[in-house]
């Protein structure tokens, strides 16, 4: 199992574009140290106070590390469900079934915009707290979850990835 | 026949795009491409159209309030790059003067024709996304040309082959 079991964190600030962090490639870290376990419940416990908050990843809280939560239980467009999970140093290994999508993001909010992502990933990463490797495999909404908070850990946002340029629109309301 | 390209910018407004190709087809203007969009909430609109001497169709968007209209005849020629290949350019950073133009004397410096551009001022992020056509296996040097120019700026920037998406 996966599945986030660590302590209650802190509710931290979310940064938003242009800070710098979100451009940064972020460093891999030691999951099994007691800052990345702090940092895991910091995201955990950001994620679920932010309205519709599916992922979020540590340079999103200001940290340049390669560390993100997720969590698409309930959401109509997800499959494959893990509930909410933390990951450290994950890299997309697979990838297949490409997709376009609206994407939001909480660091980008007045924007969406059209995003091809692969509707079914295997990801390698290791858990916060235990450091055990894992390999997840999943497809959908998740699939699509992980590989833009990935990019957020490799310093990019979807506004790296939108499909031309009129797939960017004006965000009416963040949810 | 005659090939008009016209610009209207105005306030928007319900039925400003309805007052437009009115005024335009009651004098036997047919559009072929057009665009509109609102930009920060003025409507523009840009519309290339066949039939009419300038002069008539510009008579005829005269009576349009508020709008300022432009008209002129255009040959159908256009420049292409031969053996052009789509990529997609996306800046994003905080917002100052002299982004577009640094970034699209560097693509243009490298033989590319930007078919497509849009750009956005959210707050204090600015983004830019250009569709670019450039020449064969120029993407590599273009790549490392726009990361220097985008240093310079401060912004981030990514270049990537467009995706054809023929069925």
């Amino acid at each position: 199992m996966i599945a986030w079991a660590g302590p209650d964190g802190r509710v931290l600030p979310v940064v938003t574009a242009p800070a710098p962090v979100l451009g940064a490639v972020g460093d891999e870290v030691d999951p099994t140290s007691p800052e990345v376990v702090r940092l895991a419940a910091d995201l955990v416990a950001t994620m679920r106070v932010s309205p519709g908050c599916v992922g979020l990843a540590a340079p999103q809280v200001g940290v340049g590390a390669q560390v993100f939560c997720v969590d698409v239980t309930g959401h109509p467009k997800a499959s494959t469900v893990h509930g909410a999970f933390v990951l450290c140093n994950a890299k997309v290994i697979e990838a297949s079934r490409w997709k376009a999508g609206r994407e939001g993001c909480m660091s980008v909010p007045d924007l969406t915009g059209d995003v091809k992502r692969a509707g079914r990933v295997v990801v390698s990463a290791m858990l916060p707290g235990s450091g055990e490797p894992v390999t997840v495999t999943t497809d959908a909404f998740e699939a699509r979850a992980l590989q833009h908070e990935i990019d957020h850990c490799d310093g990019k946002l979807f506004l790296d990835r939108v499909a031309g340029a009129h797939a960017i629109y004006q965000r009416k309301v963040y949810l | 026949m005659h090939e008009l390209a016209i610009t209207v910018i105005g306030p928007d407004r319900p039925g400003i795009v309805a007052d437009v190709s009115e005024a335009l087809a009651a004098v036997g203007a047919n559009l072929t491409d057009s665009t509109m969009t609102r930009l920060r909430g003025h409507f523009t609109m840009t519309l290339i159209c066949t039939g009419p001497a300038s002069a008539e169709a510009e008579a005829a968007l005269g009576s349009l309030k508020d709008v300022v209209t432009q008209v002129r005849s255009v040959s159908p020629e256009s420049y292409g790059v031969k053996d052009g290949e789509p990529w997609v350019v996306s800046v994003h950073g905080a917002d100052r003067l002299g982004i577009v133009a640094a970034v699209t004397r560097v693509v243009a410096a490298a033989g590319g024709n930007i078919t497509d551009l849009s750009t956005r001022l959210a707050g204090t992020l600015y983004v830019l996304v250009a569709e670019v056509d450039l020449p064969p296996a120029a993407g590599d040097e273009l790549a490392q040309q726009l990361a220097v120019a985008a240093a310079e700026l401060g912004v981030d920037v990514t270049l990537r082959q467009a995706e054809p998406e023929i069925l």
